[in-house]
């Protein structure tokens, strides 16, 4: 039977629905950034920006931009009233310690324990860049993987063991993709939902990895 | 009295040392402190290790200082941009040591440097090969890296206004490294864009006091590709 992967704002708008009421998040650079334009009307979630923002708010227009007020992928932002800017310490310290309810990743790889591995490719002649990913991993009390469940070769990136250098370790609570949302646990994969069309035993192949219900 | 008012940018850099370890503030256009970096390659201090969280971009400010060949060793966070071609360069060829360092460990290692904290505990990078070599522990069911303080010899940093005394206040997202990198140096220079008298900065506002920093210098406000704004606010 066939089946319909989710577009990048059908995954978003999976992701926003799981966003509670209240909740401080932090939205990684690239595809998870379109969480912000689905979350849910009528609750308020307040964004954070490692680079020392609570409370950020959707791009300005053009004539707006202020080089003083960007975002971490460095694109310029407003602040919503009631928002707040800080140093970096207190700003990472809002990871480390656990204040952040949620972040949401890209990754390259991730294991059904919850390894991600989404800084590094491993090639020897790339030049090593880390910014904020390894505090983001194990910061929040939650961090999600927003992802596409295959490479462009068809190779799954739900695997038993990560092959690309660490980010971090058990960290990845949920991977939300584009056929399926699974939960990462100490036990192995635990499935939550899967696009219609998709059985569990197909989801199963796609991945590899066994599947708990 | 203290006047920490220096006329002019050469007036506040002098004496920079060779081999010095200077930190830079600034996350991608908010807060970096391109004339004081200007500053430095003019004053001619050489064998640096910068501390900045990029490696430069295009072929201005950080990036040029880097292409007088005048810096040893580079620690940051995000050395690889679209135009951080000038380190690319030193880094392939092999003219550049870097330290790789996850983001809010560098600005815990820097706070730690100024808070006089030995080395701490995080648990950032537990696992990964940027904690290769280091001590761990497991603290509470929860595994740790050892970090040491990152101590700087000067820090340059932007700031938006400042009195005689060297208190700061910063503007919007540009304060990032700022008042972390001001706590960490022995000796910090500030620029601002104003410069109040005594009282005239609200004390519930003072970001950074003036305890940590050295000399402040006046600034024209002009919206750069390196900083500054569009629109004020």
């Amino acid at each position: 039977m066939a089946y319909q992967r989710r577009s990048k704002d059908e995954l978003a708008r999976r992701v926003a629905r799981d966003i509670h009421d209240g909740a401080y998040v932090n939205l990684g650079i690239g595809m998870p950034t379109l969480v912000a334009n689905h979350l849910p009307a009528g609750i308020e979630v307040i964004l954070h920006s490692e680079n020392g923002i609570l409370g950020m708010g959707p791009a300005p227009s053009a004539d707006r931009e202020d080089f003083d007020l960007i975002n971490a992928g460095k694109q310029p932002v407003t602040l919503l009233p009631g928002g707040a800017y800080f140093h970096h310490a207190d700003s990472f310290a809002m990871m480390r310690g656990g204040h952040l309810d949620i972040c949401v990743l890209g990754a390259f790889q991730v294991s059904a324990t919850g390894d991600l591995a989404n800084w590094h490719t491993g090639e020897k002649d790339a030049i090593p860049a880390v910014g904020g990913a390894m505090d983001l991993a194990i910061g929040a009390k939650q961090t999600w993987v927003m992802m596409d469940l295959l490479t462009k070769k068809g190779e799954s990136k739900v695997v038993a063991q990560c092959s690309y250098p660490l980010t971090g370790i058990g960290c990845v609570k949920r991977i939300y993709s584009d056929v399926a949302t699974l939960a990462c646990t100490p036990q192995g994969l635990e499935l939550i939902d899967l696009v219609e069309g998709l059985s569990p035993a197909q989801l199963q192949e796609l991945v590899g990895l066994p599947i708990a219900a | 009295m203290i006047d920490k008012i220096a006329a002019s940018i050469g007036e506040a850099l002098a004496g920079i040392a060779d081999g010095s370890t200077v930190m830079i503030g600034g996350f991608g256009t908010a807060g970096i402190p391109g004339e004081l970096i200007d500053g430095l390659i003019e004053q001619g201090a050489r064998d640096l290790t910068i501390v900045n969280n990029n490696a430069g971009n295009a072929d201005y400010g950080l990036a040029a200082l880097l292409k007088t060949g005048r810096v040893r060793k580079i620690i940051c966070s995000f050395p690889r941009q679209a135009d951080s071609h000038v380190f690319d360069e030193l880094y392939r060829s092999g003219r550049i040591e870097l330290e790789l360092i996850p983001q809010g460990n560098l600005a815990e290692r820097i706070r730690a440097a100024g808070a006089g904290i030995g080395a701490f505990f995080t648990p950032t990078g537990y696992g990964t090969d940027l904690a290769k070599g280091k001590e761990t522990r497991e603290i509470g069911g929860k595994n740790y890296v050892l970090e040491h303080p990152i101590h700087g010899d000067v820090a340059l940093i932007k700031a938006e206004r400042g009195d005689r005394w060297g208190n700061l206040t910063f503007r919007k997202a540009a304060r990032n490294f700022g008042p972390v990198m001001a706590m960490g140096a022995k000796k910090t220079v500030a620029t601002v864009h104003e410069i109040v008298p005594l009282g005239a900065l609200d004390p519930e506002a003072i970001v950074t006091p003036g305890i940590f920093v050295s000399k402040i210098v006046k600034i024209a406000r002009v919206a750069t590709q390196a900083g500054g704004f569009k629109q004020a606010a």
